[in-house]
């Protein structure tokens, strides 16, 4: 597995409070630290993309783990 | 930075599910590194009271809602009662609209979204800027001291001020 410096766990919550939580998480952490997201919406698989589109973090992966949504995220 | 993007919002629904719109965008706006402004005029000051316990739900008059039970079996919370309970007897049945804002209270619960309140803490948090459309908070016998801190009350020409050039702003009515 992948390194990361935070994780987040978003399970159970819907849009948009992934996004405000993972924006919330991230401005707690420095350039260049990667954050772990992990969500049950599915709507989130867009809306992170569309959230690092926008914020300028650049999103290192996305994909399916044990039926959750995982994103890594580095913060720009 | 050639300006940071903008979003104005004008707010003027009172309602439980139009509370939703705004707060949502605001939020994810202001998230995703706009400067948000939400003004809020006429119905729309409801949303920013500091008692959200009385914003409601209405399903008279409002055909497109479903009526779903958020709790029992599975076949039970798939019903839709809305096409089979006349509009005149929602419309006239004391308890209705309480029931029908319970219901959505509890449904936006069990599908993990927010409440408005913790939507409008984020807002804050994030430093979206809450104005008051003053004339609006007269004409509906208001006090300053009714809403939430942090609140600006002001007039029309400051909301044209605060949404600024068209350029790098996007304006949307709710």
């Amino acid at each position: 597995m992948a390194d990361f410096d935070q994780e987040l766990d978003a399970s159970g919550l819907n849009c948009p409070l992934p996004i405000l939580r993972t924006k919330k998480t991230i401005n707690t952490m420095d350039a260049g630290q990667v954050l772990r997201v992990v969500a049950t919406d599915p709507g989130s698989v867009k809306d992170i993309e569309a959230f690092c589109n926008q914020t300028g973090n650049e999103l290192m992966s996305s994909g399916e783990e044990g039926g959750k949504f995982v994103f890594m995220i580095k913060k720009s | 930075m050639a300006g940071t993007e903008k979003v104005a919002m004008i707010c003027t629904k009172g309602t439980l599910d139009w509370a939703y719109p705004p707060f949502i965008l605001g939020s994810t706006a202001v998230a995703l590194g706009k400067e948000v402004s939400m003004f809020f005029t006429f119905y729309g000051l409801n949303l920013l009271l500091k008692d959200t316990s009385k914003l409601r739900v209405s399903p008279s008059g409002n055909p497109s809602m479903p009526m779903k039970m958020p709790f029992g079996p599975d076949w039970l919370r798939k019903i839709d009662w809305a096409p089979k309970l006349p509009n005149l007897f929602m419309n006239n049945m004391p308890g209705f609209e309480w029931a029908a804002s319970k219901m959505m209270l509890q449904s936006t619960k069990n599908h993990g979204v927010a409440s408005i309140e913790e939507l409008r803490e984020i807002c804050q948090e994030f430093e979206v800027k809450f104005l008051a459309c003053q004339m609006t908070v007269e004409l509906f016998g208001y006090e300053h001291s009714d809403f939430i801190d942090g609140v600006e009350f002001v007039g029309a020409s400051t909301f044209f001020d605060e949404a600024g050039d068209a350029s790098n702003t996007m304006t949307l009515y709710l």
